[in-house]
């Protein structure tokens, strides 16, 4: 016995099977209490709760909502708010994230201890204060809808949102649409031509110039042909508060605002590490060959730095997607603050709620991992 | 002098675009600085009984620090008891001199910190014996109960970090596994939906009866959270340690644990400090997560307190005086771990 107990192998697997005996018990009376517990309040189990009548509103949702939809639709706003913020906050995050990192290098001395200041700062002050701050103390404290600041008659803030004009398309104005998906068409083809040409020719052709171009003169020429079928709604003062136009609801500015300035410091970082991984010699390569100081950056340094700075980009992505679940405490609707907050106030069913809401923060994780590693597998140095 | 040219000259007018953004940046900060200054301290009004008082001056109103500073730090714990709390931090910043002081006693000075302390700790802020007033968990608040939260958290994510990382590290495909599992769930969530899941999940798994407080709960979801995080980090110093080592200690004729408490973790854990020490940042930010559940951290109670009428309008000066602290205690941690990170540098 002591023999086999001396057996590393042997005692490997005794001490598996106890681990998955344990496991196994621990999982069988969770399970077992649960049934219990639920019985014994009176909740119901199963996801039936899904398509009956939610009963409450959603202050703002992408698609068609009211109190009389389901709680699955009610889910389903709150998916949509959730991926807004993202994928808002990951665009301005990444901008200004890299507008920093290069300032932070920049051989002037202030812009660099400038960008250093903002990333100490605000790296290390918890982001639920910062949105707390653009919330009650900027956004809140705006005056309100009469005495709004407005420029013009087209654009109002006041502490119930931003208030923009929103184009109305008129009959006819879908020529504009099919102008565009010509103009994404020829941008490809372009693109391609340009690549085949500089492989044989050496010769550089302006894609990106003409390509921008293309996308806003072919619609407007489309416009332009059909006599301009656009109105724009203007937002207008009615009684207390604005009505038409675009709107932009202080939850959503201050989550947006906070979320972008605080990644942004971390990505900053991210930037300038990656950046100076790049060995020296390559900008110093590259002057010499008489590229200018832009063309370095975007020739030949960004492309180098990229696959230092991807993996880290995707964790600070994937953070920002689980830091817009701080909505909750603004009651901005995301999914957290809808679905494990009023629904789940509402039918007491936790166990499904919470496993649903964990379920899909798994889902887009996974996603947005996958997609980045495909990236990061593309930009790859390509060895022998 | 001539030094002092040749810097302005390098660093800020090498070129004439530099020249002119340095220009502008110098311009912008004029704009701003003296106007900041004003608010913070000339203008700003230091003592006063509510939001009244300070609206003759134009700058800040720290009145309003100042009038619930105690609440700030205490939150509801009653105020016949709290030399409790300060009699406890007073013996860990203590503890923590002795620490810093001591070069050969430090071993036992961790341990008298990690072992006995937080009972001591735990008898003085709850009570209930030696004639202390027993004071409920949900009396605690502040800075008090961040610093609590906090604390405990780190303690206990630590090595339990280091345990999952050694259990995704295992040959044992059954720990392997389910430590995985673990890990990568709880890194796909957000912590608001662990602490949701503890605060009313977790009732629903324990038999009739059974229950936690709320903070316990709290503490449950940020430690397993951070955790799990901790695990990545500790993996990342692991996987840098070379084979040999591996080999060179199992060749010595050490078991698992003896390899890894005497060889490998050592190399590996001095690897990661700043990572760890990252980890300890983000779990005291992430501290402040527990308002959602309705608790009164640091910055729930302020936040509350912005909201009483007799102080109306004075919510800036709250959240500025409340990320002045938390910045302090971030900003100290992270230069404390770059100190040590260039200790620890053998230079290899």
């Amino acid at each position: 016995m002591v023999k086999l107990w001396r057996n590393s192998q042997v005692r490997g697997w005794a001490f598996q099977l106890l681990a998955l005996t344990l496991f196994g018990y621990l999982g069988w009376s969770l399970w077992d209490n649960l049934q219990t517990n639920l019985t014994h309040r009176g909740i119901s189990t199963g996801f039936g709760f899904l398509d009956t009548e939610a009963g409450f509103g959603i202050i703002s949702h992408l698609i068609e909502y009211s109190e009389s939809s389901t709680y699955g639709r009610a889910f389903l706003v709150g998916l949509l708010n959730t991926l807004l913020v993202t994928f808002v906050g990951i665009v301005l995050a990444t901008l200004l994230g890299l507008i920093l990192g290069v300032a932070r290098l920049s051989n002037n001395w202030l812009i660099s201890r400038l960008a250093q200041t903002y990333v100490e700062v605000i790296r290390n002050i918890p982001l639920l204060l910062q949105i707390f701050f653009w919330y009650f103390a900027v956004l809140r404290s705006l005056p309100s809808p009469r005495q709004s600041i407005h420029w013009g008659e087209l654009f109002f803030l006041n502490n119930r949102g931003a208030y923009l004009p929103a184009p109305i398309a008129e009959p006819g104005s879908g020529w504009a649409g099919w102008a565009l998906l010509l103009a994404i068409l020829v941008t490809v083809i372009l693109f391609r031509w340009a690549r085949l040409r500089q492989h044989q020719t050496g010769k550089t052709f302006p894609r990106w110039r003409v390509a921008l171009g293309l996308m806003v003169a072919l619609p407007l020429l489309a416009l332009a042909v059909k006599g301009f079928p656009l109105g724009w709604e203007l937002p207008e003062l009615k009684g207390f508060n604005f009505k038409g136009g675009w709107v932009m609801i202080p939850e959503l500015m201050a989550l947006v605002t906070a979320l972008s300035l605080y990644t942004a410091s971390y990505i900053a970082e991210i930037v300038r590490a990656g950046i100076q991984a790049v060995n020296r010699g390559q900008s110093e390569a590259a002057q010499s060959l008489g590229l200018s100081q832009g063309q370095t950056l975007r020739l030949i340094i960004l492309p180098q730095a990229l696959r230092v700075i991807i993996p880290p980009l995707t964790n600070q992505y994937l953070n920002l997607l689980k830091n817009s679940s701080l909505a909750a405490a603004i009651a901005y609707p995301e999914v957290v603050s809808v679905f494990a907050g009023t629904v789940l106030n509402q039918t007491g069913q936790a166990v499904e709620v919470i496993g649903i809401t964990m379920g899909v923060y798994l889902l887009i994780s996974l996603s947005i991992s996958l997609f980045m590693n495909r990236y990061n597998r593309r930009m790859k140095l390509v060895e022998r | 002098m001539n030094q002092t040219r040749t810097w302005l000259y390098k660093n800020l007018f090498s070129t004439p675009l530099n020249s002119g953004l340095t220009v502008s940046i110098l311009y912008l900060l004029w704009l701003m600085i003296p106007p900041l200054i004003d608010w913070i301290f000339l203008q700003a009004t230091w003592v006063g009984e509510s939001r009244a008082d300070c609206l003759p001056n134009e700058g800040a109103c720290w009145a309003f620090v100042h009038a619930r500073i105690d609440q700030f730090l205490y939150g509801l714990y009653p105020v016949a008891e709290r030399w409790r709390v300060n009699v406890a931090f007073a013996i860990l910043f203590l503890l923590f001199v002795a620490f810093f002081l001591s070069t050969v006693r430090r071993r036992w000075v961790s341990a008298l910190i990690l072992l006995p302390y937080p009972l001591l700790a735990w008898l003085l802020f709850y009570g209930g014996s030696w004639g202390l007033e027993t004071v409920e968990t949900s009396q605690w608040g502040g800075l008090f109960l961040t610093l609590v939260i906090a604390g405990i958290g780190i303690t206990a994510s630590f090595p339990l970090g280091i345990l999952l990382a050694l259990g995704r590290r295992s040959e044992l495909i059954v720990i392997r596994s389910l430590s995985i599992g673990f890990i990568e769930i709880i890194r796909g969530v957000p912590l608001i939906s662990v602490l949701f899941m503890a605060s009313v999940m977790l009732p629903l798994f324990l038999p009739e009866g059974v229950n936690f407080d709320k903070l316990m709960r709290a503490l449950i979801g940020i430690t397993l959270f951070q955790s799990a995080y901790m695990a990545e980090v500790v993996r990342g110093g692991l996987q840098a340690i070379p084979k040999g080592q591996f080999e060179a200690a199992e060749s010595l004729g050490l078991g698992y644990w003896r390899t890894m408490q005497k060889i490998i973790l050592p190399q590996a854990l001095k690897l990661v400090i700043p990572g760890v020490v990252n980890t300890f940042i983000a779990l005291f930010k992430d501290t402040t997560l527990v308002l959602i559940i309705g608790m009164f951290d640091f910055l729930g109670i302020v936040q509350a307190a912005t909201t009483d009428p007799k102080w109306l309008g004075t919510a800036v000066e709250g959240y500025v005086f409340c990320a002045a602290v938390y910045w302090l205690f971030c900003f100290s941690m992270s230069r404390y771990s770059l100190r040590v990170e260039r200790k620890l540098d053998r230079g290899h």
